[in-house]
């Protein structure tokens, strides 16, 4: 068979037919998932909420968003877990579910969304666990830092500002937490952070 | 040309990397594991072989001066029916790959494949074209991120071979997929010469 001349007309009608070929392949597509994905997040997400508290059965009352910094703040009666993004990890926004006792301390986490570079700052789901090198579970939250800013949590190597979007998810969930209750005010407890350093940058890979 | 013989094509002679050096974004950029090479192979070649089946059917009713956005609608509309598709029914697949399907869109090979290929030939050899070049670039890539595990992290796969601190980090990092990328092209090409 020939090939259609390229005259405008051909071309014109071709690009058109292509387009709304392709349109509507997407848009069949999305009408059959869409749904599907959506229960898959909040399966995710029921997932995520008993992982980070450590607990089979929870009553959870109705989740509160907070209008400032967009966390959600889920009540239970096995702790709170709250979901809270940054908009400066390394490969943009970083989202993390991070739960809490009653006291504040930190009973579990999980990174629900990241872009984050494979084998470096996506190591952050793993690094922070209890048998990870950056342990943070059961500390106080509210002002965790990194070492090089003068906290007490190891940095994921070459991962500095992956590490520290991280713990600013954590310290804005905490707020977020107990700003509703208010339990404490927070961000007392440790005051060595250097903020001006952070911006700086340092000598950090990532 | 038999298919067979296409088939092996992309695999040894015209491998996608080593020898065509196409697809080089992907390949630097998502090699910093194995898994993760093997993973973006995989993904890749799915969308290769679809695409060469579809733009070799259609070729005929394509005027020359439309082919590249012709094409190019057909691939990105093939690659974000994939990721809704592993999003929805594969969702563990998606955790791991999920962040380089839409990188698939821009990689040079399926472009370039359709091009050269697919736009000449007939349906069945385009597919079988699509299954070499998969495989080579998968191959490839699995290669490529299993060496610069190894001398990065020490292991491979789940496989520990030496203790993480001894790694280089380099590796892990861009600087390292140049240089590991640099150095199995010029051992590729001393196998080939003998």
């Amino acid at each position: 068979m020939k090939k259609l001349e390229s005259t405008w007309y051909n071309m014109v009608i071709v690009l058109t037919v292509i387009c709304i070929v392709a349109g509507a392949a997407l848009g069949f597509t999305n009408s059959k998932t869409a749904t599907v994905i959506e229960q898959i997040k909040e399966q995710q997400l029921a997932d995520g909420i008993k992982e980070v508290l450590n607990a089979e059965d929870l009553q959870m009352g109705e989740p509160e968003v907070q209008a400032e910094t967009g966390a959600v703040v889920y009540r239970t009666d096995h702790g709170t877990a709250v979901q809270a993004t940054d908009p400066k990890g390394f490969g943009g926004a970083l989202t993390v579910l991070v739960g809490f006792d009653d006291e504040g301390h930190i009973l579990g986490y999980r990174v629900m969304e990241s872009s984050e570079t494979p084998g470096l700052g996506a190591k952050a789901q793993q690094w922070f666990q209890k048998d990870g090198k950056g342990n943070i579970i059961g500390l106080q939250a509210g002002n965790l830092t990194v070492k090089k800013d003068g906290g007490e949590v190891d940095a994921i190597t070459a991962s500095t500002i992956t590490s520290r979007a991280f713990l600013r998810c954590v310290n804005a969930a905490y707020g977020a937490m107990s700003g509703n209750t208010d339990v404490q005010s927070g961000a007392t407890s440790q005051a060595h952070s250097k903020p001006n350093e952070q911006e700086k940058g340092g000598n950090e890979n990532e | 040309m038999n298919n067979l013989k296409v088939i092996l094509n992309g695999i040894v002679k015209e491998n996608p990397t080593f020898v065509l050096l196409l697809g080089m974004c992907p390949t630097l950029g998502t090699t910093s594991s194995a898994l993760n090479g093997m993973s973006m192979g995989l993904a890749t070649t799915a969308v290769l072989i679809f695409s060469n089946i579809i733009i070799s059917l259609i070729k005929s009713f394509i005027p020359d001066m439309v082919r590249i956005p012709s094409f190019i609608v057909v691939i990105a509309s093939l690659v974000t029916i994939l990721q809704m598709c592993i999003k929805a029914y594969a969702p563990e697949i998606d955790a791991s790959l999920g962040l380089f399907i839409p990188l698939i869109v821009v990689n040079c090979i399926i472009l370039g494949r359709a091009e050269a290929f697919a736009a000449k030939n007939s349906a069945i050899a385009s597919a079988c074209d699509g299954i070499g070049m998969g495989i080579g670039f998968t191959l490839a890539l699995t290669l490529l991120g299993a060496v610069r595990e190894i001398l990065g992290t020490g292991c491979v796969f789940t496989l520990n071979i030496f203790p993480e601190q001894y790694g280089a980090l380099v590796f892990v990092l861009a600087p390292g997929a140049f240089i590991a990328l640099g150095y199995l092209i010029a051992i590729v090409n001393q196998i080939k010469k003998q």
